[in-house]
C-alpha cells in the first residue's frame, strides 16, 4: 500500500469530509490522527478507526487557539513521529449579508478557516523539511472563486486557502513539499444539511451531474495529491464540484 | 567532545554542502556560503538539534554569519 510508513494528519476528521479523508488515507495503510474539537469526538474517531483497521487515533483540536495546535503537535510528535501529510480540513461558515455582518462572525470564520492554516503549516514544516517529502492539502470551497451571497466571511477564506498554496507551494517546493487545495463544490455534509429544499433546488439546476457530491469523492482527490502519484502538482487548486464552476 | 566552534562549523558545513575549511568565521550564511533563505531556516533548525535549544525567531534571523551562530550558542548555552 502507498501509505505505509506515512504519518497523516486531518483536522475536523469528526464527520463529513474530514472523516472521509481520514478513513481514506487509512485504507490505504496510512496512520492516521484525526481530531475533532471535544474528547468524546476525539474518542469516536478512535473507535472508529479501530473497527476500520486503522493505524492512528482520534485526539483533541480546536484550530483557533494556538496553544491547543501547540499542544497536538507535540502529542503527535511524541507518540507517533512528524506527520508529513497535513489536510487542513476543519472548517465553519457563519453566513450573514456583509450589512448584518458582526466582528464576531467575520473572525471567527477566519480564525478557524484561514488562520489555522497557518499555524498547523507551519507547526508541520520542519518535520517535512527534514524528511525531504511533505503534502499540505488544504480544502478551499467553489465559493472561494464563484462568490456566493451572505458568505463574504467564508469566501474570502476559501479564496485565502489558495492563494497562501501558491505562495507556499513557491517557498518550499525545494524540498519537495507540495501544497496543493482542493475546492469541493456542494457536498452531503452536516455544513449543507441546513440549506432549505429551495435552496438545494436552485443549487443543483445549476450542477451539471445534477447531483451533491459525496465526501468520499473529495477524500480520492485528497488521496490523490497526497501520494506519489501527484509529485509533479504543486500550488495547484482541484476543483471537484460536478461541473457547477469549471475554471 | 569538540568545541563549540567546531561544532557549529560542522553543521553549517554539512547544512549548506560546503567544506569544512571553507567555513570561516567571518563567514556570511548567504554571500559567502550560498546560502538561500530557507537554507539559513534549516540551518537554524540544525543548530537548535545540535544544541537542545529553541532559538526564537527573532533571534534567528539575526544569525547571519558563523561567528554570529557561535556568539550565540556561547551566550545562551555555555
Ligand atoms: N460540505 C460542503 O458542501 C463543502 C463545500 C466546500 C467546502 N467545504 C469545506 O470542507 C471542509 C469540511 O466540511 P464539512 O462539510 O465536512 O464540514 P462539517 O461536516 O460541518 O464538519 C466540520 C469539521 O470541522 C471541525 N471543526 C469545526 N470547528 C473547528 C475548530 N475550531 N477546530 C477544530 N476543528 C473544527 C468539526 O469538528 P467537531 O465535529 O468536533 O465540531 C468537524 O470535524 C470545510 O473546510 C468546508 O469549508 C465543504
Amino acid at each position: 500500500m502507498s501509505f505505509e510508513n506515512k504519518i497523516a494528519l486531518v483536522t475536523g476528521a469528526s464527520r463529513g469530509i474530514g472523516a472521509s479523508i481520514a478513513d481514506t488515507l487509512g485504507a490505504e495503510g496510512a496512520t492516521v490522527i484525526g481530531t475533532a474539537t471535544s474528547a468524546a469526538g476525539a474518542e469516536k474517531i478512535s473507535a472508529r478507526f479501530k473497527e476500520k483497521n486503522i493505524a492512528g487515533e482520534g485526539m483533541v483540536l480546536n484550530v483557533t487557539d494556538a496553544d491547543s495546535v501547540a499542544q497536538l503537535l507535540k502529542d503527535v510528535q511524541e507518540k507517533f513521529g512528524a506527520p508529513t501529510i497535513l489536510v487542513n480540513n476543519a472548517g465553519i461558515t457563519k453566513d450573514n449579508l456583509l450589512m448584518r455582518m458582526s466582528d464576531e462572525e467575520w473572525f471567527d470564520v477566519i480564525n478557524t478557516n484561514l488562520s489555522a492554516i497557518f499555524r498547523l503549516s507551519k507547526g508541520c514544516l520542519r518535520g517535512m523539511m527534514k524528511a525531504r517529502w511533505g503534502r499540505i492539502i488544504n480544502i478551499s470551497s467553489v465559493v472561494g472563486q464563484m462568490g456566493n451571497a451572505g458568505q463574504t466571511n467564508y469566501a474570502s477564506t476559501k479564496a485565502g486557502v489558495s492563494g497562501f498554496a501558491r505562495s507556499l507551494a513557491k517557498e518550499v517546493g525545494s524540498r519537495n513539499i507540495t501544497v496543493n487545495a482542493v475546492a469541493p463544490g456542494f457536498i452531503d455534509t452536516d455544513m449543507t444539511e441546513v440549506l432549505t429544499d429551495e435552496q438545494k433546488n436552485t443549487m443543483l439546476s445549476a450542477i451539471p451531474l445534477g447531483r451533491l457530491g459525496l465526501p468520499e469523492e473529495i477524500a480520492k482527490v485528497v488521496k490523490f495529491l497526497a501520494s506519489d502519484d501527484s509529485s509533479y502538482i504543486t500550488g495547484e487548486t482541484l476543483h471537484v464540484n460536478g461541473g457547477m464552476y469549471m475554471s | 567532545m569538540s568545541s563549540i566552534e567546531e561544532r557549529v562549523k560542522k553543521i553549517v558545513a554539512e547544512q549548506l554542502g560546503v567544506k569544512e575549511e571553507e567555513v570561516k568565521n567571518e563567514a556570511s550564511f548567504v554571500e559567502d556560503l550560498g546560502a538561500d533563505s530557507l537554507d539559513t531556516v534549516e540551518l537554524v533548525m540544525a543548530l537548535e538539534e545540535e544544541f537542545e535549544t529553541e532559538i526564537p525567531d527573532e533571534e534567528a534571523e539575526k544569525i547571519t554569519t558563523v561567528q554570529l551562530a557561535i556568539d550565540y550558542i556561547n551566550e545562551n548555552l555555555a
